[in-house]
């Protein structure tokens, strides 16, 4: 018996690599300039960038102005933001009342401290931000609507960007559960869940979102006892949650599938039941695979938001097509559009880098 | 033969009971009028040719394939349909798989003191410390605070194995608990087993492993189309097989 140790070494020691494979020059070679054709692409897409990018700053930004009170007093070629200084809190807040709109801002900030413990591990006392997060659609909705003191602001005073927030929160917030509860049932070993679920998802999933906002105004109040009336905005919110959930509930069905037989089994060998075993073993893995799928209902279901329009509410793109059809800002609609699509894109964008974040945190889990 | 003991209805001593059970997959008769009852502290060697029904039998035992047919009685529970059964039954059983399922997105003291904690109810602290005894025993105390793609094979299972032992059951079910390891990992796994067998566990093992029958068994079965062929000690198993296709199983076994 000989170990390996005493065998003599004839393995050939490690050496760095080549100076031209590794750092910039060897960034630039793997990524910018690896053949021919990748070359010619590299300078094309230069060249296009460097007329883009210029172009864009100097109508957006050098050659803008900002002051003005209508259109006639905009003198240049470049954007002009004069509108801004007016309609900015219409954007904003709609038709909320000027001396109350501090309480909007108090839950926007508020917002943070309830989303905070959720979105990240290692918040200083995370456990009691989270009991301020349960408490914070009761102290939102009395910010926002008024009680215990604070003047009573009807719900068709909302509108632009809160508005947007307001719904799209909501249902990003209600459409995850109901989403989970939608694909668990759908996997039932009992018939008639199984069948609602189903009926449900497929129902949903069917029509277009402007359909069941519609069909919101007409057919929930016959749900509802006649004495009865629902918000317009908690309509919205129910009708985009269920529109949502019926995708959530596909995303995490894949999600679920894709758990092997064995992870159900050994949670069942060690006397886990149905519940204990999905919340702690099965549902984990399965939203960890569905998270690109999940961001991106949310996603959608954020920018739908701004079919609120159709049932005669005024979110921020509401308020801009208002605004590009008033006499006084006439012709203005590029600079309107583009302002709009960065509150989109702001919101979008963080909600995509946020996903990435937390699939390379949780893939650190799993080697 | 006056040590082997076929099926008998009334020991009151057998802490697992069969009576006549049958289960169908679709339209395949997996298990045929399978009779087997298991004493406290004995060691069952379950053998036989793929698909012969052994892994059906063990995974019935703790109620993951339903029988249709016939009596099931573990620890004096009765196993039928009633969830309540189930589940006691469950935490007196431990279960070793094949492919280990340990659970990926826990480290694995989180995956041995889950069930402590969540069924058993155990306060965390003292969970976390009878894991780590057991770790001890199947020797990787040190891997306590990694996640399972992070060990070998060997290691995975032997932190299955910890795992189950963790619910402190009175019986363990290894259902081929070798068989996806590479060759050099075997050895540890077994010395394992062999050890929890020494300390006196109900076990019911199904395996290829004929070193470890020989070794440890009290008695071995031999299974063929869903029933039992033949049932005895080692000694007798390996050295006076009776039936002709136990003969044919151990000559094509043995062989190599």
């Amino acid at each position: 018996m000989s170990s390996p140790k005493d065998t003599p070494n004839v393995y050939t020691a490690a050496r760095p690599p080549p100076a031209a494979s590794v750092g910039l020059i060897g960034w630039l070679r793997q990524n910018l300039f690896s053949s021919f054709s990748n070359t010619i692409l590299t300078l094309v897409s230069i060249y296009l960038l460097s007329l883009a990018i210029p172009a864009v700053l100097d109508w957006a930004f050098w050659s803008s102005q900002v002051s003005g009170d209508n259109r006639f007093d905009c003198k240049v070629e470049g954007a002009c933001w004069a509108w801004l200084d007016q309609r900015l809190g219409q954007f904003l807040f709609g038709f909320y009342p000027d001396g109350e709109r501090w309480r909007v801002i108090l839950a926007f900030v508020l917002l943070f401290a309830a989303l905070l413990p959720w979105l990240t591990t290692g918040v200083p006392g995370q456990r009691y931000l989270r009991w301020f997060s349960i408490a914070y659609p009761f102290i939102a909705t009395v910010l926002l609507a008024g009680g215990f003191g604070l003047e009573q602001v009807p719900t068709d005073k909302f509108g632009g960007f809160m508005l947007n927030l307001i719904v799209g929160l909501s249902g990003i917030v209600l459409s995850l559960p109901v989403g989970i509860l939608l694909a668990l049932g759908r996997q039932s070993k009992l018939p008639l869940i199984r069948w609602l679920c189903i009926g449900f998802i497929e129902a949903v999933r069917g029509v277009p979102l402007i359909t069941l906002l519609f069909v919101s105004n007409i057919l929930l109040p016959i749900f509802l006892p006649p004495d009865v009336t629902l918000d317009s905005i908690i309509r919205v919110i129910i009708m985009v949650t269920a529109f949502a959930s019926a995708y959530m509930a596909e995303v995490i069905r894949g999600g679920l599938q894709a758990i092997p037989s064995g992870q159900y089994e050994a949670a069942n060998a060690l006397g886990l039941n149905y519940w204990r075993s999905m919340r702690l073993i099965v549902l984990p893995q399965a939203l960890r695979i569905s998270i690109p799928g999940i961001v991106n209902t949310f996603i959608g279901l954020f920018k739908d938001t701004t079919l609120v329009i159709v049932i005669g509410l005024f979110d921020i793109l509401g308020i801009a097509n208002a605004m590009v059809s008033n006499p006084d800002w006439l012709g203005l609609s590029t600079e309107t559009y583009v302002f709009v699509a960065v509150f989109f894109f702001v919101v979008c964008f963080s909600m995509s880098r946020y996903s990435m974040w937390l699939e390379r945190r949780l893939s650190g889990q799993r080697h | 033969m006056e040590k082997s003991h076929q099926y008998s209805p009334n020991d009151s001593s057998a802490v697992i009971r069969i009576d006549k059970l049958n289960k169908w997959f679709g339209t395949f008769h997996v298990l045929r009028d399978l009779s087997l009852s298991v004493k406290q502290g004995e060691k069952i060697v379950i053998c036989g040719p793929s698909g012969s029904g052994k892994s059906t039998l063990i995974r019935c035992i703790n109620f993951l394939e339903e029988h249709q047919e016939g009596k099931i009685i573990v620890d004096s529970i009765e196993l039928t349909g009633d969830l309540k059964n189930i589940d006691a039954v469950r935490r007196e059983v431990g279960m070793v798989f094949q492919s280990f399922n340990l659970f990926p997105h826990l480290t694995v003291i989180e995956n041995c003191t889950l069930a402590p904690i969540w069924v058993r109810k155990t306060p965390q602290a003292e969970a976390e410390q009878l894991a780590m005894e057991y770790l001890e025993r199947v020797k990787i105390p040190e891997q306590a605070h990694k996640y399972p793609g992070q060990l070998s094979g060997g290691q995975q299972q032997r932190v299955a194995i910890a795992r189950s032992l963790c619910m402190k059951p009175k019986i363990m079910l290894f259902d081929e608990p070798t068989s996806a390891l590479d060759p050099e990992m075997i050895k540890e796994v077994l010395d394992v087993m062999v050890d929890l067998a020494d300390s006196g566990m109900t076990m019911l093992v199904v395996t290829h492993e004929m070193g470890f029958a020989a070794q440890v068994a009290d008695q071995i079965v031999f299974m063929d189309e869903g029933q039992i062929i033949e049932q005895n000690t080692p000694t007798e198993f390996f050295d006076n097989p009776r039936s002709e296709r136990t003969k044919l199983f151990l000559s094509q076994i043995l062989s190599h």
